[in-house]
C-alpha cells in the first residue's frame, strides 16, 4: 500500500513537471532539427536554425532592442520603485496604506489594458509609436513590482544604520547612495532582474506601442505569422535561455543568504 | 565657573498623547561621565535622543557648547552616538566603518585609514581593520562602534544601552573599559543604563530618572547614600522602606512613629509630616547585639546565598506589610524561619519626605 502511494506521487510529479516543462523540451529540441519542418521525426542535431537567426539582421537587431528595452526600464523602474519604498518606509504619509495599494495596483491589471490605456494617452499627447514608448509600458508595469519587492525587505534594522550615517556627518544624498542602497543591494537587483525577466519577453504592450524598431517577441510573432520553422525554435529557446539566465540571477540575489 | 558643556533646559516631549520627558533640566560638565539611570519608560532614552538630535522635543531648549543646538540636525552636531545595536555599515569593513564620520569631513583616504587605525588601537582591536562586521562578536561590535563614534572627536559622547547586548562576564568587561577609555580621551560621555550597578561603576555623575522627570542627580556615592527620593532610595541599590508620622519635634530632634515603633532623628519637620525612613541592607544589624535604634522582630523568609554575602528576606513581626532586606555576613548562621531581632544606627537611616 506504502509503495503503491509512493509510486502513485512519483507518478504524479513527473506528469506535473511533464505538464510544465514538455512544450519548452519540444521546443528546444526541433530548434535543433537539421531539416525545414519542426515536426517528428528529429533529424538533427544541428545548429543550422541558429546560424539561420544569427545572420538575420532583423531578428538580431530586434533582440539588441530587447535587450536595450529591458535594461532601461528595469533600470528605471528599480530606481523608482526604490526611491518610493524608501519614501514609505521612512516617512509617515498621509494615507499612506492607500497610496501603497495605488502604487502596487498595475500588478492586477492586465498588459493589454495598460498598453491600451497608454497607446491612446501617447496619441493624444503625441508620443509616436517607438521603443520608447514600449519602455515607458514596461516601466508601468515593472515599478509595482520592483517597489514590492524593495519595500519587503526594508525594515527598521536599517533605520538605526541610517542614522548613525546621518549622525557622522552624512547629508541625506550620501546617505541614500552610500548606506541605503548597498545595503538593500540584494533587494535591488532581484527587482532589477525580475523587471529584465518581464520586459524582456513582454509581447502585448511592445506590439501596440512600437511600429518599425521593434522588440524580439513582436519579431517572433511576425515569423510565425508566416508558418512554423526551425528558425522560430531557434529564437525561442535563445530567448528562453536568457529568461534562465535572468531568473537564476534573481533567486541567486534575492534568497541568498548572507553568510552568518 | 565654567559654562557647562551642555545645558539642557526646562525640556518636555509628547509622543502623541503621551508626555514622556516633564520640564527636565540638566547640566553636563566637560570630560565628566554621566549615567542617565531609569526603568524603561522613564524618558532616558528620549532625553538621549534629543541630545543627538533625532527627536525634536516639544518645548525647552538643548544648547551645546554654549549654542542652541534644539532645531540642529545630527549631521551638523557635534555629538555622536553608540547605538545600542551598534548599527555598523555591514557592507563596509571595520576600517570603512570607522573612517566613514572622516570621510564625510572630506579628510583624504591616507589620514583617514591612520586615524581609523588609531582609534581601532584606542578600543584594542588594531587586527580587526580590514574585517567586516559579521566577522566580529557582540563585544568587538561594541568597541567599533565606539572608535568609530569616537574618530571624529566629537563634543560629547552619547551611549544608547551601550552594554545591553553582552552578556554579564562581558558587560562587567566592557564596563571598566568604557571607563578607562573616557579617562584617556576626556571627552563627555552621556549614557543611558537601566543597570544600577554599571551605573554607579563608571558615572561622575549619577542622573536618577522616573517617569520622565529626574528624581535625584550628583556624584554616585551620593546618590547612593543619601538619595533624594524614595524613588532613587530603591532603584539605586535597594532599601528597606519604614512608613511613618513625625509625632513629636523638639530642638531639631523628631519621633517617627512607625509599623516597626518609634525611632529618634535629628531633623526639622512639624509634627504630622509623613515621612519615609530608608536603610539600606549593609546597615540593618540582625541579632541581639545591634544598633541603637530598635526595628522590632522579624522572621527570616528567604536567605540567598551571594558569595561574599547573604542577602536576608525578614517579614516583621509587627506589620506583615514591612519587608526587611538586610545583608548578612558569609559565614553568618541563618535560616528561613528563625526570628531575629532587628536593628539599626539612626545616622544610617536615610529620612525621605513624601
Amino acid at each position: 500500500m506504502r509503495a503503491l502511494v509512493r509510486i502513485a506521487s512519483w507518478l504524479y510529479a513527473l506528469a506535473v513537471y511533464g505538464f510544465i516543462f514538455l512544450p519548452v523540451i519540444v521546443l528546444v529540441l526541433f530548434s535543433l532539427q537539421a531539416t525545414s519542418f519542426p515536426i517528428p521525426p528529429f533529424t538533427g542535431p544541428s545548429l543550422r536554425w541558429y546560424g539561420a537567426v544569427l545572420s538575420d539582421t532583423r531578428l538580431t537587431s530586434a533582440l539588441v532592442n530587447s535587450l536595450l528595452v529591458a535594461v532601461l526600464s528595469s533600470l528605471a523602474a528599480v530606481t523608482l520603485g526604490f526611491l518610493s519604498a524608501w519614501g514609505f518606509a521612512r516617512f509617515t504619509l498621509p494615507g499612506s496604506a492607500l497610496l501603497r495599494g495605488l502604487i502596487t495596483l498595475p500588478l492586477t491589471v492586465s498588459y493589454l489594458i495598460i498598453g491600451m490605456g497608454l497607446l491612446v494617452l501617447f496619441n493624444w499627447a503625441g508620443v509616436p509609436k517607438s521603443l520608447l514608448a514600449a519602455g515607458i509600458g514596461h516601466v508601468v508595469i515593472n515599478l509595482p513590482l520592483c517597489f514590492a519587492i524593495i519595500y519587503s525587505q526594508m525594515g527598521d534594522h536599517q533605520i538605526n544604520i541610517e542614522r548613525a550615517a546621518r549622525d557622522l556627518g552624512a547629508p541625506e544624498w550620501k546617505v541614500l547612495l552610500l548606506i541605503t542602497v548597498p545595503v538593500m543591494a540584494p533587494a535591488i537587483f532581484a527587482g532589477f532582474f525580475l523587471s529584465m525577466t518581464f520586459s524582456w519577453d513582454e509581447f502585448v504592450i511592445s506590439f501596440l506601442l512600437t511600429r518599425f524598431d521593434t522588440t524580439l517577441p513582436v519579431e517572433i510573432w511576425n515569423l510565425l505569422r508566416s508558418g512554423l520553422n526551425p528558425k522560430t525554435n531557434a529564437i525561442g529557446s535563445l530567448v528562453f535561455a536568457v529568461s534562465i539566465v535572468l531568473v537564476v540571477l534573481f533567486e541567486l540575489t534575492l534568497l541568498r543568504r548572507k553568510p552568518a | 565657573m565654567t559654562a557647562p558643556l551642555v545645558d539642557i533646559r526646562a525640556v518636555s516631549h509628547r509622543f502623541g498623547q503621551q508626555t514622556v520627558l516633564k520640564n527636565v533640566s540638566l547640566r553636563i560638565e566637560p570630560g565628566s561621565y554621566t549615567i542617565l539611570l531609569g526603568p524603561s519608560g522613564s524618558g532616558k532614552t528620549t532625553l538621549l535622543s534629543i541630545l543627538g538630535g533625532f527627536v525634536s522635543p516639544s518645548e525647552g531648549k538643548v544648547f551645546i557648547r554654549g549654542e542652541d543646538c534644539t532645531a540642529v540636525p545630527p549631521a551638523k552636531r557635534p555629538t555622536t552616538t553608540v547605538f545600542q545595536d551598534y548599527a555598523l555599515f555591514p557592507h563596509m569593513s571595520v576600517g570603512a566603518n570607522v573612517g566613514f564620520g572622516l570621510r564625510m569631513q572630506g579628510v583624504d583616504a591616507t589620514t583617514r585609514a591612520a586615524r581609523a587605525r588609531e582609534a581601532l588601537a584606542l578600543v584594542g582591536l588594531a587586527s580587526a581593520f580590514d574585517k567586516k562586521p559579521h566577522q566580529l562578536s557582540g563585544g568587538q561590535r561594541q568597541r567599533v562602534a565606539l572608535a568609530r563614534a569616537l574618530v571624529i572627536e566629537p563634543a560629547v559622547l552619547l551611549l544608547d544601552e551601550p552594554l545591553g547586548a553582552l552578556d554579564l562576564k562581558l558587560r562587567r568587561q566592557m564596563q571598566d573599559e568604557l571607563k578607562a577609555i573616557q579617562k584617556r580621551v576626556g571627552t563627555a560621555f552621556i549614557h543611558v543604563t537601566h543597570d544600577q550597578e554599571e551605573a554607579m561603576a563608571l558615572a561622575d555623575h549619577c542622573v536618577v530618572m522616573n517617569d520622565g522627570r529626574i528624581e535625584d542627580e550628583g556624584p554616585p556615592e551620593r546618590v547612593y547614600a543619601r538619595p533624594a527620593t524614595r524613588f532613587s532610595a530603591t532603584f539605586m541599590g535597594e532599601s528597606t522602606i519604614l512608613q511613618g508620622n513625625v509625632t513629636e519635634a523638639k530642638n531639631g530632634t523628631i519621633s517617627v512613629a512607625t509599623s516597626a515603633g518609634a525611632v529618634l532623628l535629628s531633623a526639622a519637620l512639624q509634627p504630622g509630616a509623613k515621612v519615609a525612613l530608608a536603610i539600606r541592607p549593609e546597615h540593618l544589624v540582625l541579632g541581639a547585639a545591634g544598633g541603637a535604634v530598635a526595628l522590632g522582630t522579624a522572621e527570616v523568609s528567604d536567605v540567598v546565598f551571594q558569595g561574599s554575602f547573604k542577602r536576608v528576606l525578614a517579614t516583621s513581626t509587627l506589620d506583615a506589610r514591612l519587608q526587611f532586606i538586610a545583608k548578612a555576613p558569609a559565614t553568618a548562621a541563618i535560616q528561613p524561619g528563625d526570628t531575629t531581632a532587628i536593628s539599626c544606627n539612626a545616622g544610617e537611616i536615610i529620612l525621605l519626605t513624601e
